[in-house]
């Protein structure tokens, strides 16, 4: 971009190579990491205890009535989803350029590919979501997962990612702060509320 | 500038005790969640002991895991930049904005920013900075700089929140409850996040093998501020980088339980590449990381993730507040980089420290912290930055302690003395112990005497 900056790479690099460190070798990840006798029975407390909530289906075709229980969604005015067929969308996500039209969404229907039981995350990326925006700007969510994608520590969670979108997020519970006095209240810049739709 | 005294900076905040009680027990609450979520994990020592390592690691060969990391970023189309020093920083990111002719930023929480006072050099160039974390954005209100690195505004009442609010918000006079202050606080930085033209955000963790970054909040503002502008900057310290991906899953373990008690943070962002049309740079920033790492006593503190475990247990930072320390990264760990980067200027932070050590057993990442603030006081003695009082005062207990028969002496002369001396002899100006404090009264007997009575003479 400019000659000083390269001259900066070279001068930050070489100040670290002039120093001796002594060599520390790279740990493998092998060790004893906890395994819960119930991950799914984990993740649900997991995930409740960081404010999320969560609602079981037997199958997929109870979504939509299960949907419509909650206040969040049956409220909305503009509704998005990112499961086909589902969440009767109001608004194509796809369909628009400019992520600052998603500012009105009330409701999103999300999908998650892993829930990690340890501390109720969901790990969901961007493939084939134009604007990641939906994740954060969407006052409601509703996020569908299945209990046979459950693991139950981070370490195995990372084992089965693929990094090869360019976006992913782990996203524990409904966005949070605790930033007056120690208080915790539930929605701060993201959703205002988090339900995990469990499929079997 | 003129030198940092911590004891005098703490003045203040000590003498409105209630606050200083409340604030210890606030963050003693923090604390007591972070043990709790400690002990929910039977291999929390292993997973400590494994972060240090992969920190240590990456120390050892840092300047491939930079290069590598640079490859791999730009081949995600991210452009990486190099700063070797806050200055550089800053110019780099005012050159990218005003390249896109930026005029209104939103900047998530970096501590890096904060340390190269990016604000005021952006304002002065007419760039609206907007502080977009809660307890940021109510510190930038204010006009004055976190006290925290994780809780900004710790040292805040609600009703002081309410009041910076009514002021800059328009909510109601006297209004003090969270729900209400924060919905507000959503409701206003909803419209900055929807006008800005860039979006600033700091780096938990940049991963060497895959090029990506990681950036974690509970708030989900890093992700509102770049998911929307068309330009995201990334600001990173070079010693966040770790060498796999794989190696995330020990680290975001470690932080959010260390640093609030929560299992992991609301979002954890990995961002890999810019998105589509729009784009990512990556600032590389040294500004005196690579000196410390040639320093072996202090190499260690660079591990750090910058959780506040060490502040929330620290007797000292608890009691004194975040301002005390009249720096970016206050607290133990902050009373190590700082005078390992300007010791003329922060010669009094290591002293700030009784020397508990659980600061040490708190760290996620096993830094020796008490240890190095030990050794920081003899570097800060070295370079001739003790005060005259405490140099003559060391000089004197030096000899004493060192000869036997001396300290023997001495205290056999006390025992008797000090009952009659006048009090405006001992409690003076030379003795800043006895400022708040009143001497023990004195033993008839020494230790030496009473344990030869019963034991005799071995």
């Amino acid at each position: 971009m400019v000659a000083n900056n390269k001259s900066d790479r070279t001068a930050i690099l070489n100040a670290i190579r002039q120093h001796e460190v002594s060599d520390v070798e790279l740990p493998d990840l092998n060790a004893d990491w906890i395994e819960y006798d119930s991950p799914l029975e984990q993740f649900v407390q997991s995930l409740e205890s960081v404010g999320g909530r969560v609602v079981r289906l037997e199958s997929l075709d109870q979504l939509g009535q299960e949907l419509e229980k909650l206040d969040s969604f049956a409220t909305a005015k503009v509704r998005c989803s990112l499961v086909a067929g589902q969440g009767s969308p109001t608004f194509e996500l796809n369909q628009v350029d400019d992520p600052h039209d998603l500012e009105d969404i009330d409701f999103a229907l999300l999908s998650a590919e892993l829930g990690v039981a340890e501390n109720g995350a969901v790990w969901m990326t961007d493939d084939g979501v134009r604007h990641r925006a939906v994740f954060f700007i969407a006052q409601h969510l509703g996020v569908l997962l299945s209990a046979s994608q459950i693991v139950s520590n981070l370490h195995q969670a990372y084992q089965r990612l693929e990094s090869s979108t360019a976006f992913g997020l782990f996203m524990s519970g409904p966005s949070k702060t605790a930033d007056i006095e120690q208080s915790l209240v539930i929605g701060a810049h993201g959703a205002r509320s988090l339900t995990l739709f469990l499929l079997p | 500038m003129h030198a940092i005294e911590h004891a005098k900076e703490a003045k203040e905040f000590i003498e409105s005790r209630g606050r200083a009680t409340w604030h210890d027990s606030a963050l003693w609450f923090v604390r007591a969640k972070r043990d709790k979520a400690a002990q929910s994990l039977p291999e929390w020592e292993i997973l400590r002991e494994t972060a240090s390592q992969i920190k240590q690691h990456t120390a050892s060969r840092l300047a491939d895991y930079l290069e590598k990391f640079e490859a791999n970023a730009t081949r995600l189309g991210a452009t990486v930049h190099w700063a070797a020093t806050a200055d550089e920083h800053n110019r780099i990111v005012m050159e990218i904005l005003q390249k896109h002719g930026a005029k209104k930023v939103v900047k998530s929480k970096s501590m890096l920013t904060e340390e190269c006072h990016l604000n005021p050099d952006l304002e002065a160039a007419g760039i609206e900075v907007v502080d977009t974390d809660l307890g940021e954005r109510i510190v930038q209100l204010r006009q004055e700089p976190p006290s925290h690195i994780v809780l900004p505004a710790i040292h805040i009442k609600k009703a002081e929140v309410g009041e910076v609010f009514h002021q800059h918000l328009g909510t109601d006079a006297g209004a003090d409850d969270p729900d209400y202050l924060t919905e507000a606080a959503r409701q206003h930085l909803r419209e900055k996040f929807c006008a800005a033209d860039a979006g600033i955000t700091g780096v938990n963790f940049a991963v060497a093998e895959t090029g990506e970054f990681v950036v974690c909040t509970n708030e989900g503002n890093a992700d509102l501020g770049t998911s929307l502008p068309p330009v995201h900057i990334a600001c990173m310290g070079i010693e966040k980088l770790i060498p796999r991906q794989k190696d995330l899953g020990v680290f975001l373990r470690l932080l959010a339980r260390s640093a609030t008690g929560q299992p992991i943070t609301t979002y954890s962002s990995h961002f890999r590449g810019p998105r589509s049309g729009c784009e990512l740079h990556i600032i590389l920033v040294d500004n005196g990381r690579s000196s410390i790492l040639g320093r072996e006593d202090f190499r260690r503190s660079l591990n750090c993730i910058r959780c506040g475990a060490c502040m929330n247990t620290c007797p000292v930072y608890r009691r004194s507040g975040g301002h005390s320390y009249g720096t970016t990264v206050p607290g133990p760990i902050g009373s190590i980089l700082a005078p390992a980067r300007d010791p003329g200027q922060h010669h009094s932070l290591p002293f700030a420290c009784s020397l508990c050590g659980s600061c040490t057993d708190v760290c996620p990442v096993k830094i020796d912290l008490h240890h190095q603030l030990l050794t920081m006081r003899g570097e800060v003695k070295k370079a001739g930055h003790l005060p005259a009082l405490k140099r003559w005062g060391m000089w004197a207990m030096g000899i004493v302690l060192r000869r036997n028969w001396l300290y023997g002496f001495l205290g056999s002369v006390g025992r008797k003395l000090l009952p009659l001396i006048p009090r405006p002899l001992i409690y003076n100006r030379m003795n800043m112990w006895g400022r708040q404090r009143e001497l023990p009264q004195t033993p008839a007997k020494s230790f030496r005497q009473l344990y030869r009575e019963r034991y005799g003479r071995k």
